[in-house]
């Protein structure tokens, strides 16, 4: 017990999420998605950790929390790489896998500044494309492609 | 057939045919009076005296009344009306509506926040399904066919839409493809590749004359000044092609020169008088294509 806590450096949940292997430098792009800035929950963000296997990796922690697969799958955009750790009474009951949504609706910005949603109260809506290791989206108003995900802010 | 025409690409080929082949009918019987008591919104929420023209036309010759606008200046807009208050609001008082906006896929919005049938009259830099169908309709009608036909584009082939959703559009009648452009104006790469997955051929020049006599179809287009923020670099490109007379010397006889129009110096005057000037029946046939688009959104064919 206390030394997964020193190995995490920041405290330890009883119950709740925890998102770890985050990129660091998408680590607020994913606190946006969720929308955790108007999350009343203990939330605990680390961000520019060491990773063994990242580098710099960020984590996010909530407490008392359990997110839907589909909220879950928004990560996808920022962070394909990250996982999800279910914790129940100190332990990792379970992990989940992040799947990236066909459809992406009111998460992203279209990178267009011409497009319908960044003139109007429109919410964005998007199809992902895969494109090797790269996923971009295909707006479903102005059918450009936005190759860099922006999230929408709340 | 979808709701709206909204997007060329909603269209299946099917659905193409289905238009093309009712804008025939409409060309050999211009004045038809299906919509009557119907009534027709045309919003130009930007101005376009041509297109606008030909959808009221179109409307009128199928005996449909028409209202709308051909600028914001004296609407409800200028004083800051959502596109969705003022489609909600139309929509209550008549049977479809035809509408072109600055903004890209405004179309689409409209589409899905009232019931009635919209057709995209053109969105900013997007989409303008009804001259990517009167473009195919007049391909049909001077080559015969639309399959097997070689297309040789000219001009802005990076900004200009026209030849983007023709490209698209042409993607189901197995063509061959020559883009001629300056370089700084070449096709788009998704484009191309485009058509690499679906192994339709094309070849790339920035010489005028190269290809001038192996396409059935030469599409010229004009340089927008609206698509340079430079207008240093307009001023380098907008007269990069001219199209005169004498180089129609060796063409094929079943060529035909089309362009979306209005022209600026692209092709000559002389070439107006030459049996492969087809640009001023193109507009005309925009009219019959309309027609045929109006009435089967509508579900009279």
């Amino acid at each position: 017990m206390s030394e997964r806590n020193t190995q995490l450096k920041v405290s330890a949940i009883k119950d709740g999420t925890v998102l770890d292997h985050i990129p660091a430098g998408r680590l607020f792009q994913v606190v946006d998605i969720l929308d955790l800035s108007h999350c009343s929950n203990p939330v605990t963000i680390g961000v520019n950790l060491e990773s063994k296997s990242q580098g710099r990796k960020g984590i996010i922690k909530i407490a008392d929390r359990f997110f839907e697969d589909e909220e879950l799958s928004r990560i996808a955009l920022a962070a394909p790489e990250a996982t999800v750790n279910i914790i129940k009474d100190y332990q990792v009951v379970s992990k989940k896998k992040i799947e990236l949504p066909a459809e992406v609706v009111g998460i992203a910005k279209c990178s267009n500044p011409m497009c319908v949603t960044n003139n109007q109260d429109v919410p964005t809506r998007f199809t992902t494309v895969v494109e090797g290791e790269k996923v971009k989206l295909l707006c479903h108003y102005c059918e450009k492609t936005t190759e860099e995900f922006v999230p929408l802010r709340h | 057939m979808p709701k709206s025409l909204i997007s060329i690409n909603d269209f299946s080929k099917e659905d193409i045919l289905h238009i093309l082949s009712v804008a025939r009918e409409m060309e050999a019987n211009k004045t038809q009076r299906l919509l009557e008591g119907k009534v027709v919104a045309c919003l130009f929420f930007e101005p376009s005296t041509r297109t606008r023209l030909s959808f009221e036309t179109a409307a009128k010759r199928l005996g449909a009344k028409v209202i709308g606008f051909s600028d914001v200046t004296n609407t409800s807009i200028s004083k800051g009306e959502t596109l969705k208050d003022t489609i909600k609001m139309v929509s209550n008082y008549v049977d479809i509506i035809v509408m072109r906006h600055p903004l890209e896929g405004a179309a689409r919005y409209a589409s899905e926040v009232c019931d009635l049938p919209v057709v995209n009259a053109g969105d900013g830099a997007n989409q303008h399904p009804s001259q990517t169908l009167l473009d195919l309709y007049t391909i049909l009608q001077t080559q015969g066919r639309l399959d097997k036909v070689t297309i040789n584009m000219v001009g802005d082939l990076k900004y200009g839409r026209t030849v983007h959703s023709l490209l698209q559009a042409m993607s189901h009648f197995d063509p061959t493809f020559i883009f001629t452009a300056p370089d700084a104006l070449r096709m788009p790469a998704e484009y191309k590749t485009f058509l690499q997955k679906r192994g339709i051929p094309y070849t790339e020049t920035d010489s005028l004359s190269e290809h001038l006599c192996d396409c059935d179809i030469l599409y010229m287009t004009r340089v927008q000044q609206e698509r340079f923020s430079d207008p240093m670099e307009y001023e380098r490109f907008k007269d990069v092609y001219r199209l005169e007379k004498s180089m129609l010397t060796g063409v094929r006889e079943n060529m035909k020169i089309l362009h979306p129009l209005p022209r600026v110096g692209e092709i000559a005057e002389d070439v107006d008088n030459t049996p492969y000037a087809y640009y001023f029946k193109q507009a005309e046939n925009g009219m019959y294509v309309r027609m045929s688009i109006i009435a089967c959104l509508l579900g009279y064919k």
